[in-house]
């Protein structure tokens, strides 16, 4: 890979003038991510939309089947589920995530110097984790058996043992907790990130004019934050609909209807039951969905940012 | 004490918040220190054990445990490494040089940023039959060796630290392009390469959809896809299943632990930038 250096006498003289030469190795120089993208990212997507209107299992040939592949996601209740269920965990595992993420932030950045990068790692920490350790983890505190961490809480507290992992609330409580667990920390140091861009002056002036704790927060600190949090309510949709790990391992392959997502739906057709076009039919809903949820949040983003 | 207070409670939910983030680590290595018995019972034990060496010889009985890790450090050195090299060159090409067509091309790597990959699965499967790659670790590093928002990450650095003079200096000496970028650049910009390679090597290490999709051999098996199989056994030893979960973050709590200054720089850098 060394070039000779006769080239490098060309290329100087090249640049001045004539550009062709710089253009080639230009395109050169990014032609990397253009091929790769081209072949494992752009061309499966829109290869999905096509496989959407075929019958297929992926082995034998394919076979065009109009809008059916749609017709049967849509008329599949199981799917409807997979949505809702896709939704109500993704509300519940994001926005109490997301603001107790604003308290944390504040009262990291409000703390004593000197314990500050003890509790920044400590509630960092969940984030390194693989989702899949979470997962486990998790399941297991989440038993359904009486030994089960949260049952035994629950025991103490004079209350019932939950079937964690069977009723329709128990699972996708637990899930949310998994996801909870695992981005609260992420997300506070990212506004500690933007808390610390806020000027000083802002607060100083605030607590002249006598505001409390909470109107500092409430008028200083989360308008300032504008951005930031509308970069993590769009980080967090797109994540949230994109759920597939947690309820996978913790619910196993018995891909139970109280906790099946969008994703896992998909990936059960594919991969389980080898339904290639209703898997593709799936995707391609799911990518209108994703769009829908984009331009919310773009639309969203547009107001507050004004 | 108007001020004391409101501190004393800020002070309180940090360290209840600590406490919550870490408790799950610590009951991991409790139930990977234990006898299944001691985890099974009402309450169950709260105390590590001695059973850590035990545990992790079921462990070892189920899944190939090292070879697992082994294929985990393959992929994500691999990975990071390509992606710090293409997307540091593509990034020095948006950054300094001039072509036709750069900011259109620029915006659709951007543009890419927003859609999930996953939504291409299937096809992105049958691909990876095509080619015989099924059960081959080239199947997660290949796809990977690229990365848009690595692109972005690079050029906005470059950008912001290499003078223009520098490069002009090189280019009167008679340098080529490319020994602009290993000579000038590339030893330049040694932080922006720490950033993306500990983004690029957490999000492969943890990475999980794409693995369980194309590896279906043991043999094959990245760290995450083995530590899942222990679950599946007939029999739930919890204390077997919490060893192999435990030993397989270990590595990474370490790590973290020593450079977590770094680490959370870089990432809420990487993530408020893009």
């Amino acid at each position: 890979m060394e070039p000779e250096r006769k080239k490098g006498v060309v290329f100087s003289k090249v640049t001045k003038k004539g550009k062709p030469k710089q253009d080639l190795i230009a395109y050169l120089f990014v032609s990397p991510f253009f091929i790769l993208f081209a072949i494992f990212g752009l061309f499966p997507i829109l290869f999905s939309f096509y496989i959407a209107f075929q019958k297929w299992n992926g082995i034998t040939a394919m076979e065009f089947n109009g809008f059916q592949n749609f017709v049967f996601v849509l008329k599949d209740p199981i799917f409807w589920k997979s949505l809702s269920n896709t939704i109500i965990i993704g509300i519940l595992g994001t926005f109490p995530q997301l603001i107790v993420a604003i308290f944390l932030a504040y009262a990291l950045n409000s703390a004593l110097i000197k314990l500050k990068g003890l509790y920044r790692a400590a509630i960092f920490m969940p984030y390194v984790t693989s989702t899949v350790a979470v997962a486990i983890i998790f399941g297991i505190l989440f038993s359904s058996q009486d030994f089960g961490l949260m049952n035994v809480i629950l025991g103490w507290m004079g209350m019932e043992p939950v079937a964690w992992s069977t009723t329709e609330w128990g699972v996708k409580i637990a899930i949310s907790v998994m996801v909870f667990w695992r981005w609260v920390g992420y997300n506070t140091i990212i506004y500690l990130a933007g808390i610390q861009a806020i000027p000083e002056e802002l607060y100083e002036a605030a607590k002249i004019d006598g505001a409390t704790l909470w109107q500092r927060i409430r008028y200083v600190t989360i308008p300032m934050l504008r951005h930031v949090i509308i970069f993590t309510v769009f980080l967090s949709t797109i994540g949230a609909l994109q759920l597939f790990t947690e309820p996978l391992v913790y619910l196993g392959r018995s891909f139970r209807e109280e906790g099946i997502t969008v994703v896992l739906y998909l990936w059960r057709d594919a991969f389980v039951n080898n339904a290639f076009g209703t898997a593709s039919a799936t995707a391609v809903i799911l990518f209108f969905i994703i769009l829908l949820f984009t331009s919310l949040n773009v639309k969203l983003s547009n107001r507050i940012g004004k | 004490m108007r001020k004391f207070i409101p501190k004393i409670f800020l002070h309180l939910v940090l360290i209840i918040a600590a406490l919550l983030s870490i408790f799950p680590f610590y009951w991991m290595f409790v139930m990977a220190t234990n006898h299944n018995s001691a985890i099974t019972k009402v309450p169950p034990a709260f105390v590590p054990g001695d059973q850590l060496v035990t545990n992790f010889q079921n462990v070892l009985k189920n899944i190939d445990f090292f070879g697992a890790m082994g294929n985990s450090v393959i992929v994500s050195i691999t990975t990071t490494l390509g992606v710090l090299f293409f997307c540091s060159l593509a990034g020095f090409a948006f950054a300094k040089l001039h072509f036709k067509g750069k900011n259109i091309l620029f915006a659709f790597i951007l543009l890419t940023m927003m859609i999930p990959m996953q939504l291409g699965l299937i096809p992105q499967y049958y691909i990876i039959t095509k080619l015989g790659w099924l059960n081959d670790l080239k199947a997660i590093i290949v796809p990977g060796l690229v990365d848009a928002f690595g692109i972005f990450w690079m050029r906005q650095y470059i950008t912001g630290t290499i003078p223009d003079e520098l490069m002009d200096a090189a280019k009167i000496d008679g340098s080529s392009t490319f020994r602009i970028y290993w000579n000038i650049v590339v030893p330049n910009i040694t932080p922006a390469f720490a950033t993306l390679a500990i983004i690029k090597f957490m999000s492969v290490w943890n990475d999980f959809l794409w693995p369980l999709t194309v590896l279906r051999d043991q043999a094959s098996y990245t760290i995450q896809i083995a530590v899942r199989a222990l679950i599946d056994n007939y029999v739930r030893d919890n204390g077997m299943i919490l060893s192999g979960t435990f030993w397989a973050t270990f590595p990474l709590i370490v790590v973290f632990l020593l450079f977590n200054r770094l680490f959370i720089d870089s990432l809420t850098k990487g993530a408020l930038k893009s």
